[in-house]
């Protein structure tokens, strides 16, 4: 009993603040302004602007999943065939650290530095007869957006999938080959099943990541709220219509129960993948 | 041994496709940077023919074997298997069935499936192929484990499947990268027996890397000791040990003594008894004589010259340490019912027996 | 060439050219950032935006809310990381050593923020701030409660591929079995053992708190990527130097934190 002494400062501290906003949020997309239990907040999210925001978001964070998917494991697959501690690999390791982090106002700056009004290719496309200023192009979800998402999918996809691609040990290639396998044999009978997994997981992870992030829109765009993310933050912020106060909660309920399904496909998936590339 | 089975020990019956060919290794060489890994290493492997090739870390035994299956490339050198010349030819096309340390299984198909691999990747007709994973899985007694996945295997078994999974494709080679160091010790013996019975039945041409000495002796029908990139010597299990050629050869097969003597011709002066030497000895001078335990004799004897260390009982032996008047001491074997007779302290007399021995002169002692 | 040599060859161009390829995907904001920040008004280059951002003087006198903002990072990152280890090496070590049983449930809470984005949280947060407005005030330094939160995953991974790098029962028991008490165990026994992780733990919570916008910003508080946001509609060539310069000393706290060695070696059979 004792025991349990010690683990009570953990316990109190998630709780104050992880478990009762949790709470808030859960319960709280029921209750209304006057905190009665309703059911308005959550057909309040059959509002067009919120579908379309639900949509926009799913969309958007798949495809980016999907792309970050496609070419973090190339770049993961390169990197992991140079040599261990190597100098290569450490740079790469680390800068994808980072930009895997990268606060949403940096990036956002950056990608206007580069394709914004006055970016440094929209200068040099100008140039040579090509002019982007005029369009929002980078403020939309399926253009802009997709671009700079992509910006940190990929980092963060090289660092959830390097350590599976390097738990493919090398007898498992040698063995194909001494059995009469050539590369493609190799990639579609062994290393291809066994990744598949991981690489599955990750790019849920990816969507996880990109359907949650807030940072980076907010910076980009100063009109309307395309995606939930935005949306949340709105009825933070703004002022709120009367008897709508807790549609953001529903909306956040909406989110978390999106983003739990994902996770625990995830957390299936991993089970798999330990299993077979496990120590 | 399955009843459909009858081994054959014939060289010439086993002629079969695939089986039995003639392997030669001639000069090889690997460097990596200022490492030899691989000397001007020669080796011939007759048909049907268990070689080891036993050595310590860094011998080039396991370079030797993976240039032969190509996985390495040599700087210069020739393979050549069954009359062909395959030193270009890539791993995928030479045909060699292998087995590795670890990590052998592919672990997301089941044995069944690891099995079939190799039959797949030829386009063998369905059929065919369950019959001969059958066969095999039936070969290495597992056939009740063939949907289990390697993860649900123990070290041993899944070593048995991997070796179906080389045998399955009738290999002319069969390559075994030190496939028991890393199982139990019990697991290794009762295993390295049925290595050794199988490929009996079947007939393959096997090379086998070991750094277990025990092991290299109870299975193979020639064992190769390497050191630094090259052979020290390649003979049968009995001549190695018996008639080591070398003194690095004496010391890492088997348990051996370092003796002074004196050396006349052809025989030296060890312990008051005349001892017959082994080609390649020093002629003479002074020597170290290098002396199996099994070799010496041991009376209790008040008026000995030598004294009782320790005495343990092994099992099946009894070992015996021993000082000499001049200080050196000596390991003997001794009747393991006899063991308890001696105390440390006891005086005892040590006679070698008449077996040759091979003695290396005092000061290039290595 | 032999086989296995041009099979070699391939790989090393393959690996070249998609790094390089993607390698300059990823360079060309950067580079457009260092170009945006180093325009003259008549063409050319200066650095003129730079000596500002690195003169004290002016930004203090021209830029408070950045020099604020910059102030409030270094603390919240020095108070998350206090808290954060405070909270979890005491917590991890004592579950370890005693109550094993709660290790999942422990694991679960600490990694159940990855499945809660920070919008959501900031929702639920909000009345939870407000007490700690009312009892501590509403300077942005304890955002760092939240910040924990968010950093609780990383944090947790890394501290338990420490923890379990080293036998914690045993070094435990023996200390006390020589009657050391048991914050002496912690201290003096178990934390020099963990050190990296410990680093490690450190290293990825400065970085998330160094590029945290979303909660600073919906409750209304002064942080880094905040003031470099509001500089943005002021300064458009400050703001972008500005997060540039954040970036850069993220990646080399990231880079630092490859050499402290948290990687997991993978165990190859010797070669012979």
């Amino acid at each position: 009993m004792g025991a349990l002494l010690g683990v009570v400062p953990f316990f109190a501290y998630t709780t104050i603040f992880l478990g009762i906003p949790t709470l808030i949020v859960v319960f709280g997309a029921f209750l209304d302004g006057s905190g009665r239990p309703t059911l308005g907040n959550l057909s309040a999210l059959a509002q067009p602007q919120i579908v379309s925001a639900f949509v926009h978001s799913t969309v958007l964070s798949a495809v980016t999943a999907v792309l970050g998917a496609v070419f973090g494991a190339l770049l993961t697959y390169a990197v992991s065939t140079a040599r261990e501690g190597g100098l290569l690999r450490r740079l790469v390791t680390s800068l994808c650290g980072v930009l895997a982090q990268f606060g949403g106002v940096t990036l956002a700056f950056a990608f206007l530095a580069t394709v914004g009004a006055q970016g440094f290719i929209t200068l040099w496309l100008q140039k040579h007869g090509i002019d982007l200023a005029g369009s929002t192009w980078l403020y939309e979800p399926y253009k802009g957006l997709v671009l700079v998402y992509t910006y940190f999918q990929i980092p963060l996809m090289l660092i959830v999938f390097l350590p599976a691609v390097e738990g493919l040990r090398p007898q498992w290639r040698e063995a194909t080959e001494s059995l009469g396998g050539s590369t493609w044999d190799y990639w579609r009978h062994v290393a291809g099943p066994i990744l598949a997994p991981s690489f599955a997981g990750a790019m849920l992870l990816l969507f996880t990541n990109a359907f949650s992030a807030y940072a980076t829109a907010f910076a980009l765009i100063s009109q309307g709220s395309p995606i939930i993310p935005l949306q949340i933050g709105g009825t933070l912020s703004s002022e709120v219509i009367l008897g709508q106060e807790n549609v953001g909660k529903a909306m956040a309920l909406g989110m978390v129960a999106i983003v739990a399904v994902v996770m625990t496909l995830y957390a299936v998936l991993q089970r798999r993948t330990t299993k077979w590339l496990g120590p | 041994m399955p009843a459909t089975r009858t081994p054959t020990s014939d060289t010439a019956a086993r002629s079969g496709p695939g089986q039995g060919v003639a392997v030669t290794l001639t000069d090889l060489r690997r460097s990596y940077g200022s490492i030899h890994a691989l000397d001007g290493l020669t080796l011939d492997i007759a048909p049907g023919e268990f070689v080891a090739l036993l050595g310590p870390s860094g011998c080039g035994k396991t370079t030797a074997l993976r240039v032969l299956a190509g996985l390495e490339d040599a700087d210069s050198g020739r393979v050549e298997v069954g009359g062909r010349d395959i030193t270009a030819v890539p791993t995928s096309a030479r045909d060699m069935g292998m087995v590795f340390q670890a990590y052998s299984l592919f672990p997301h198909m089941t044995a069944r499936q690891n099995v079939e691999f190799g039959l797949q990747l030829r386009r063998i007709p369905a059929a065919r192929r369950r019959a001969r994973v059958a066969d095999m899985l039936d070969l290495v007694e597992l056939s009740d484990h063939a949907n289990r996945y390697a993860h649900q295997m123990s070290g041993g078994q899944q070593q048995r499947v991997a070796l179906a999974r080389a045998l399955a494709i009738e290999p002319q080679v069969l390559l075994l990268d030190e496939p028991l160091s890393a199982l139990d010790a019990k697991v290794r013996v009762q295993l390295r027996d049925e290595i050794r019975r199988i490929q009996l039945e079947v007939g393959t041409t096997t090379l086998f890397v070991t750094h277990d000495q025990e092991e290299a002796l109870a299975v193979a029908d020639r064992v190769g000791v390497m050191r630094a990139g090259n052979l020290e010597q390649l003979a049968s299990p009995h001549d190695l040990y018996a008639r080591p050629a070398t003194p690095f050869v004496a010391d890492f097969v088997g348990l051996t003594n370092r003796l002074h003597a004196t050396v006349e011709d052809d025989r030296a002066q060890l312990m008051g008894t005349w001892v017959p030497l082994l080609p390649g000895s020093t002629r003479r001078g002074a020597a170290f004589v290098l002396i199996r335990p099994e070799s010496i004799a041991v009376t209790a004897d008040p008026a000995g010259r030598a004294t009782v260390v320790t005495a343990s009982f092994m099992g099946s032996t009894g070992r015996l340490h021993a000082v000499t008047e001049s200080g050196e001491t000596v390991l003997a074997q001794i009747d393991n019912d006899t063991v308890a007779t001696f105390n440390p302290g006891d005086k005892v007399t040590l006679v070698p027996r008449p077996n040759p021995a091979l003695a290396v002169a005092a000061e290039e002692d290595t | 060439m032999k086989p296995r040599a041009a099979r070699r060859r391939r790989q090393s161009i393959f690996r070249v050219t998609v790094v390089a390829l993607i390698g300059l995907f990823f360079a060309l904001p950067i580079v457009s950032m260092i170009e945006f920040t180093t325009r003259a008004p008549g063409g050319g280059r200066t650095l003129d935006v730079w000596a500002t951002l690195f003169d004290v003087g002016v930004i203090d006198a021209d830029y408070p809310e950045l020099k604020t903002g910059i102030l409030a990072s270094a603390g919240l990152t020095l108070l998350t990381v206090v808290i954060m280890l405070f909270l979890l090496v005491p917590t991890m070590t004592w579950v370890r050593l005693r109550l094993p049983a709660l290790r999942r449930t422990v694991e679960f809470i600490c990694l159940l923020p990855l499945t809660i984005p920070a919008i959501v949280l900031v929702v639920g947060l909000a009345p939870v701030y407000a007490w700690v407005a009312y009892f501590l005030g509403e300077s942005s330094i304890w955002l760092a409660f939240a910040y924990v939160v968010l950093v609780l995953p990383y944090a947790y991974r890394a501290l338990d591929a420490g923890l379990s790098a080293i036998d914690v029962k045993t070094l435990a028991e023996a200390a006390r079995s020589l009657g050391a008490g048991w914050p002496t165990v912690m201290w003096r026994i178990i934390l020099p053992n963990v050190r990296t992780a410990v680093l490690s733990a450190s290293f990825l919570s400065v970085a998330l708190v160094l590029g945290e916008f979303t909660i600073a910003s919906l409750f209304s508080r002064d942080n880094l990527q905040v003031a470099i946001n509001q500089l943005g509609h002021r300064d458009g060539s400050l703001a972008i130097a500005a997060a540039l310069a954040a970036l850069i000393l993220a990646f080399i706290v990231m880079v630092a934190m490859s050499f402290v060695g948290t990687g997991r070696r993978s165990h190859r059979p010797e070669e012979n």
